[in-house]
């Protein structure tokens, strides 16, 4: 049994001992560096630029600005190609722009001998721009006479809407109470602690190899061809360590731009580093969203109706576009099925930083806006906040409204009556009764979410593995899942081990991924490669474990169906006695003069299906309210991700993105001028994530169901965690004091403006500054 | 080119002397990865604000990132590759290892180092969760939300470095 074991990771060593190389630790001799020079407006135009000073500084290689690169825009979003050609993604980004968009845009390039030489040879440039005005806010954005960021775009990058169950106008009309409220996320950012590095080499006349801090090997393959109109299979992907993505490097950035480089400069390594303060505004963001929902409720606990509208804001350029406001919307289906539902969202251009992927995609800004709405609507009737959950949610055998699937694992509420117990929730409740008045009060709140395994039947969902036997009876895999930190390749060594009968020691998944030799897949997003790849590991390991017992039979003169593997020996499958070691088995199959051949297993499989995951947030909180400060005394997340493959591992995804769920609760955002559209906080001192002081102990637990549309019962867990905090401290917060705080981050700030406007703080009488 | 000032810096590293001539501009952590190649601490800011950088310099934990080279001359200094020893983790990395305390791994090498100094320091002492929390606030991790490194530091206390 290797899955559902707590093995180490199989990475963990190289980590820990500083030998695992990632892309910054990589050099190729004679590389040069190539640094941006950014536009200081928001919006503009360039109209004159000067690079004659720059070109001519000793140690500078080249200057390329927007006039000298290929005119053909292209799409950056890591999404796998839709055949259809009506559902790509938008292209609308040059490697560099005269037409300026955010605060930052890339107008021209340096290539020098060092980052100080690009530096003072960027200082030469001169730029002159014309400005326009900055749009930022949707009610600018959408003027009829505001200036269209891109061209022809109206500033809309999509809209769509659907809606399920009875007529919701009428569900409206006759329910007892309708609760409405508007809801504001914030611009964040993912803060992998490694920032995008790359760099480009030809290692033949016609050959690009780009080595990058990438979640989407294949995908920086084909968009690269795309961007420079270059044969895809001349172009090699090399993936490294990787130190974090969160969805930031499902995009393909600065890839094309490096392979650019080095094919302009006689195939020569160029390398582009990005600072911190690059990272934070020239990579991606999370989109913020402005959220209406209205709910109808009946007496007895009934969601009677629902009605969401979503305005998701993607700033300067589309990249993952209106996929990230649509994803968001399509779980809510999952959540409530019996609820009648509309959806409308709208996704806008502004003159900020590009947003695109990041961890769960649309679900926590959209589940905040829900989840609080479903706060509202039991305090209307007075229901208790879990119950009214209990008789509301999803439930194994439901269909999900919006893809018409029965959904064959379902345990939240499971994980509702788990989390509630853990917390303590009705002891709290009774005791926390005494708190709802003075200066320091404490409160209790819940949330829920649903989210999906993988993007079916959106996109296509494809794994492929490649297992071989090695000399010594070990096997190695090479696998197109891409492990970024999140731990794939532990559990895919694991699966293999578990069907294999083989040691998950003796088991090794490829680190590094190389688009030459690797399999076929689409990389690391949407919490799928678990999933995903446990179908095609599966049908592999049974096809390899084949192999092996043929051999065996071979060997032994025993026929193939009286033999089994167990502890790295082929065993008589009645006595379980061994009858040969698999290295002596090994041996034979590639040094036996005649009989057999290396043994390998290779399958590409394609998943069609997604199975929706669950979970809920239960937060225990202190408010200080003259001191507007939140405490989080205790915080549960319990998750329905079928089997765990994994539980240190699994427990430890959770921990970390609660943690990433509290800090865009309560302390991180994007601090913009409305005026410029600057980014005032661009770094890791001033933008807040959190550190080991504010992050509380989580109390992780899972409630196992298992899928069996999963290859091992296994379903999505890397993004859910950070879904629900958000909402469930938002929800404790209303408990404590019944003030509905409806934007993130609950900053002191927001707090001090709330407890003002509801009479809790008296400005002037206090003494409080 | 105009500002290149070079000097002779004399220095130890993992308990090897090295001697090197460097630009007076460039940080530890530059001479470290580009000249030494001791790529295992990481450039994760620049800025000293998130500790991916963290080294020791005569047993204090510095951010390599904002410590100049040249003040390293006739230092000591701990680098994440002198912890393992004869093919050994140190009790620390080992605790890393055991509890499920990395994930990416990017800032393993500068919590390890932190978490060094802080048993070398604290040896033999009762320490609560929020000095260890304090004493780790300067190395940030973005994937862990700190709760399994918590638990490598508390039990790298159990064995406290040789």
């Amino acid at each position: 049994m290797a899955t559902g074991e707590s093995i180490i990771r199989h990475d963990a060593v190289a980590k820990v001992t500083g030998r695992a190389e990632y892309t910054q630790d990589l050099y190729k001799s004679r590389m040069l560096v190539a640094k941006y020079l950014r536009s200081t407006i928001a919006h503009g135009r360039v109209t004159d630029i000067d690079v004659s000073a720059a070109r001519s500084l000793p140690g500078v290689a080249a200057v390329f600005t927007f006039k000298d690169v290929p005119r053909q825009p292209f799409a950056t979003a890591g999404h796998p190609m839709s055949l259809d050609s009506s559902h790509r993604d938008v292209a609308d980004r040059r490697l560099l722009t005269g037409d300026i968009r955010f605060m930052g845009d890339e107008i021209a390039v340096v290539v020098a001998e060092d980052e100080l030489i690009a530096g003072n040879a960027l200082k030469q440039i001169r730029v002159t721009c014309t400005p326009f005005p900055v749009l930022i806010h949707p009610v600018d954005i959408l003027d009829p006479n505001a200036r269209q960021i891109h061209e022809g775009s109206a500033n809309r990058v999509g809209e769509h809407g659907w809606r399920f169950g009875a007529d919701i106008e009428s569900a409206m009309d006759h329910a007892d109470h309708v609760v409405e409220d508007s809801f504001e996320t914030a611009m964040v950012q993912h803060c992998h602690l490694e920032n995008h590095v790359v760099f480009a080499y030809m290692d033949d006349l016609d050959r690009i190899v780009i080595v990058t801090s990438t979640q989407i090997p294949h995908i920086v393959r084909r968009i690269v061809g795309e961007a420079l109109d270059f044969p895809l299979s001349r172009i090699k992907v090399i993936k490294p360590y990787i130190g974090g993505g969160f969805g930031n490097k499902q995009d393909v950035i600065f890839e094309p731009m490096a392979a650019f480089l080095t094919l302009h400069l006689n195939g020569r390594p160029v390398a582009i580093h990005m600072t911190r303060e690059e990272e934070m505004i020239g990579t991606r963001v999370r989109h913020p969203f402005h959220i209406r929902v209205k709910t109808g409720v009946m007496k007895d606990g009934t969601l009677a109706a629902r009605d969401v509208d979503a305005i998701a804001v993607t700033g300067a350029y589309a990249s993952h576009g209106h996929s990230v406001a649509a994803a968001g919307g399509g779980k809510i289906g999952c959540l409530y099925p019996h609820t009648p539902t509309r959806y409308h969202a709208q996704t806008l251009y502004a003159n900020l930083p590009a947003a695109g992927a990041m961890r769960a995609y649309g679900s926590p800004q959209i589940m905040y806006a829900l989840e609080c709405a479903t706060e509202d609507a039991a305090r209307a009737i007075t229901m208790d906040s879990v119950e009214f959950r209990l008789k509301n949610i999803v439930r194994q055998g439901d269909i999900d409204p919006l893809s018409q699937k029965t959904i064959h694992t379902c345990g939240l509420a499971e994980c509702l009556i788990r989390g509630r117990d853990m917390i303590g929730w009705q002891s709290k409740k009774k005791k926390y009764a005494a708190y709802k008045t003075g200066p320091v009060r404490r409160g209790l709140g819940v949330a829920c979410f649903s989210y999906a395994s993988g993007t079916y039947p959106v996109c296509v969902e494809i794994a492929s593995v490649r297992l071989s036997l090695n000399q010594d009876g070990t096997v190695h895999i090479m696998a197109g899942a891409t492990e970024i930190g999140q731990g794939s390749d532990t559990v895919i060594a694991q699966m293999a081990a578990h069907t294999l009968g083989i040691s998950h020691e003796h088991v090794r998944v490829i680190q590094a991924q190389d688009t030459d030799v690797t399999p076929f897949d689409t990389g690391a997003y949407a919490s799928r490669q678990a999933y995903v790849s446990s179908n095609a590991v599966f049908r592999a390991s049974v096809r390899l474990k084949e192999h092996i017992l043929n051999h065996a039979a071979r060997m032994t003169g025993m026929h193939s169906d009286l033999l089994d593997i167990e502890a790295d020996h082929i065993v008589a499958s009645d006595t379980r006695t061994p009858v040969l070691d698999l290295k002596t088995l090994a041996l034979d199959t590639c040094y036996h003069k005649t009989r057999g051949g290396q043994l390998t297993a290779e399958i590409s499989h394609k998943t069609t299906t997604s199975a929706p995951v669950f979970g809920c947030t239960f937060a225990d909180i202190e408010v200080d309210i003259p001191l507007c400060k939140i405490t989080l005394r205790q915080i549960v997340n319990v998750h329905d991700s079928g089997i765990i493959l994994n539980p240190v591992q699994a427990r430890g995804q959770v921990h970390g993105g609660v943690a990433m769920g509290i800090g865009a609760t309560l302390s991180e955002e994007f601090l913009i001028d409305s005026g410029t559209g600057r980014v005032f906080n661009g770094n890791l001192l001033d933008y807040k994530f959190p550190t080991f002081m504010d992050t509380p102990p989580v109390d992780a637990d899972f409630i196992e169901t298992r899928e069996p549309s999963s290859g091992y019962g296994n379903k999505a867990l890397g993004e859910p965690p950070v879904i629900s905090p958000p909402p469930a401290i938002r929800n404790a917060l209303l408990d404590a004091t019944g003030v509905p705080v409806n934007r993130l981050p609950i900053t002191p700030e927001v707090l001090f403006k709330a407890f003002t406007t509801h009479g809790l703080i008296r400005p002037g009488r206090t003494g409080h500054v | 080119m105009s500002g290149l000032q070079l000097k002779e810096i004399e220095l130890y590293v993992n308990g090897t002397p090295c001697k090197r001539v460097v630009d007076v501009r460039k940080t530890l952590l530059e001479l470290l990865r580009e000249d030494l190649g001791l790529t295992g601490t990481k450039y994760g800011c620049g800025a000293g604000e998130c500790g991916a950088c963290s080294v020791l310099v005569d047993d204090v934990l510095v951010d390599a990132c904002i410590y100049l080279a040249v003040w390293a001359h006739g230092k000591k200094i701990r680098t994440i590759e002198g912890e393992a020893k004869k093919g050994r983790l140190s009790p620390v990395q080992q605790a890393y290892v055991t509890e499920g305390a990395i994930q990416c791994g990017f800032c393993t090498p500068g919590f390890v180092m932190a978490t060094t100094a802080f048993v070398q320091q604290h040896a033999g002492q009762t320490v609560t969760d929020d000095t260890i929390r304090k004493a780790h606030a300067g190395n940030l991790c973005r994937c862990t939300g700190y709760q399994h490194i918590l638990r490598a530091v508390k039990k790298s206390m159990q064995f406290p470095d040789e």
